[in-house]
């Protein structure tokens, strides 16, 4: 080493130089150091990770004893060899059979858990409900309208330009197929029946849990963090009417409505294309829409847009609640947030599509 | 005398609202200066302009002989390097364990070894006198007075010449504040550090600030020790040491 500043003579190493945590770090402890003095006379500067470096030396030259030190010096290694410690081995981790079980059953155990802490959840949003029915004053009104507007009117635009859009898509597929049997017309009952029952609820479902199940999640967990939900119940209010019930109600409320909205959309984007692609009139399209598809269509759509409301808002409330401490666990939950609450609504609109079809509607 | 701290002439407005005008103030090598003043007469701003944070309107600010304002990012980083921040609630990164945290300035600074940079960084824990168990633990397990230690001990993780303290003791217990003044004076003494310190807590003062700085009518109004001050005659200072709590503070001393 170049810069090694160590000089023995006489039982004595002479350090000089700075003794700083730049140098330092590049500098060795020789194995062997037959010293038992170590003299710091022309040491210009020393600091922390310097003065561990004298302590680690004299260890190393048992027990060798420090001269020349100023008195600040002195008081400097004196605290750091007190500081010190015993050099501990962090434990290490062993992937073991055991472990890895152990490990697993956590995880099913935390699923468990999870899914309980939402039921749970669930059970004490309808209970509130139902305290908020025979009570209908307690209820936050301006809350709820403020809510209804950010997470119902606020949406309205991307919502009916993304249902327009699907609508004008499965008409183009649709037609491309549908033309090969002459069977133009059908794509009508195509459009009107993928967009009235599936798509156009579905898909609103998925754009409103990515805008507000993650809103929820960080209003209400920044909250958590700063103590404003603890805030409100030394207050003696309940965060669940204060903060949960007025959003998960203006979801439920404005879900359908951008329902409607998103299916308005989607039939008027299938009918643009097929008037330009198969011409087919918009005149024809609403009359094949009245005379052929059933009212059933829509109310199936409808039916379960409040369902997926409350999933949307349950999750995406709850998470905010559970957020700890620090910033790490609000990024973690709100994202946790927006993918359990899409999960939930797609298998959930699984189930209801199986429900409808043994009902034969 | 060696100034370390020298701000000339510095001016804050905040709109229409002016927070200091023409204030001069010197910090020397090797003291703890404690600042005081009024609430809102701006000694976290002053703080923070300092230390190159906030912007003044005007105003000369040198740190250790180097302007603050008006340098060049690379000299603003070396002067940086040389001065400790600990902030009012600590703020510690909270996804980092305490280790972590008082590692992070050394793994910014400088390329050194894992195993290096954390025995370093256990010694700076240690004498701050965190238990050996809250090494590993997140700032949000641990109590108010152990996040202020574990601040502090990120602010001296690089040996600064200068560490600042944005009211060190406010929400700890008497007893915890007192330990974490001696703490302070104990290794100002052993670092060698300069400490300039923003405080309410007149025990604080009394126990180690070699002078105070008093903030008010947007400027420095006093500087000097305990009894110089108690000399003054101007009703705030009056009121601030010969109140019921700057009696009592002083007769135990």
């Amino acid at each position: 080493m170049t810069d090694a500043p160590f000089e023995i003579s006489d039982d004595t190493l002479r350090l000089s130089g700075e003794l700083s945590l730049g140098r330092v770090a590049r500098m060795q402890i020789p194995d062997h150091l037959p010293v038992d003095r170590i003299d710091l006379d022309s040491v210009e500067k020393l600091d922390t990770a310097g003065a561990w470096f004298l302590v680690q030396l004299s260890e190393r030259a048992g027990g060798a004893s420090i001269h020349g030190a100023t008195p600040s010096q002195t008081a400097l290694i004196e605290t750091v060899r007190r500081s010190a410690g015993a050099a501990e081995d962090p434990p290490e981790d062993h992937v073991t059979l055991r472990g890895g079980t152990v490990a697993l059953g956590h995880i099913v155990w935390d699923g468990i858990r999870d899914v309980l802490g939402l039921t749970a959840f669930l059970g004490r949003f309808v209970a509130e409900l139902g305290q908020l029915l025979r009570h209908p004053t307690r209820l936050r009104g301006v809350s709820l309208v403020h809510h209804m507007q950010a997470a119902g009117l606020d949406a309205v635009p991307i919502v009916t330009l993304m249902a327009f859009l699907i609508g004008v898509v499965v008409a183009f597929q649709g037609s491309a197929q549908l033309e090969r049997f002459g069977a133009e017309i059908f794509v009508v009952d195509l459009i009107a029946i993928s967009v009235l029952r599936e798509l156009g609820i579905l898909l609103t479902a998925i754009i409103v849990a990515g805008r507000s199940a993650s809103a929820f999640t960080a209003a209400i967990g920044t909250m958590k963090m700063r103590e404003e939900v603890d805030a409100l119940r030394a207050l003696g209010l309940d965060p669940d009417v204060v903060l949960v019930a007025p959003r998960i109600l203006a979801l439920i409320i404005m879900l359908p409505i951008l329902g409607i909205l998103a299916n308005i959309a989607g039939l008027a984007g299938g009918a643009t294309m097929a008037w330009i692609d198969l011409g087919i009139a918009p005149g024809a399209f609403a009359d094949r829409i009245v005379t052929g598809i059933g009212a059933w269509h829509l109310a199936v759509g409808l039916i379960k847009a409040p369902f997926f409301a409350l999933i949307i808002g349950l999750v995406g409330c709850r998470n905010g609640l559970r957020v700890g401490g620090d910033a790490e666990s609000l990024g973690r939950l709100t994202s946790t947030s927006v993918v359990t609450s899409i999960f939930l609504v797609i298998a959930a609109d699984a189930v209801f599509s199986i429900f409808f079809a043994l009902m034969g509607v | 005398m060696d100034h370390v701290i020298r701000v000339r002439g510095l001016c804050t407005r905040f709109g229409d609202h002016i927070v200091h005008e023409d204030l001069d103030l010197d910090v020397r090598r090797g003291e703890i200066l404690g600042v005081v003043g009024g609430s809102g007469t701006g000694k976290s701003v002053l703080l923070r302009q300092i230390i190159g944070l906030l912007d003044p309107a005007e105003g000369e600010i040198e740190v250790l002989g180097e302007p603050v304002r008006d340098t060049s990012p690379e000299a603003f980083r070396r002067l940086r390097r040389r001065w400790g921040v600990m902030f009012q609630g600590g703020a510690l990164f909270s996804s980092l364990s305490v280790r972590e945290n008082v590692e992070a300035p050394m793994r910014e600074q400088f390329d050194l070894p894992d195993e290096f940079r954390e025995t370093l960084a256990a010694i700076k824990v240690r004498m701050v006198g965190l238990p050996e168990n809250a090494m590993d633990k997140r700032p949000s397990e641990l109590s108010g007075g152990m996040r202020k230690r574990a601040g502090f001990a990120r602010a001296i993780a690089l040996d600064p010449e200068i560490v600042f303290l944005d009211e060190p003791t406010a929400g700890l217990d008497p007893i915890g504040a007192a330990a974490l003044d001696s703490l302070v004076a104990q290794l100002r003494d052993a670092l060698g550090l300069t400490v300039f310190l923003v405080t309410h807590d007149l025990d604080t003062l009394h126990a180690i600030c070699d002078r105070v700085a008093v903030l008010a009518e947007r400027r420095v109004l006093a500087i000097g020790t305990l009894d110089e001050l108690r000399a003054v005659d101007h009703p705030w200072i009056r009121d601030y040491f010969g109140g019921p709590r700057g009696r009592a503070a002083a007769g135990e001393h």
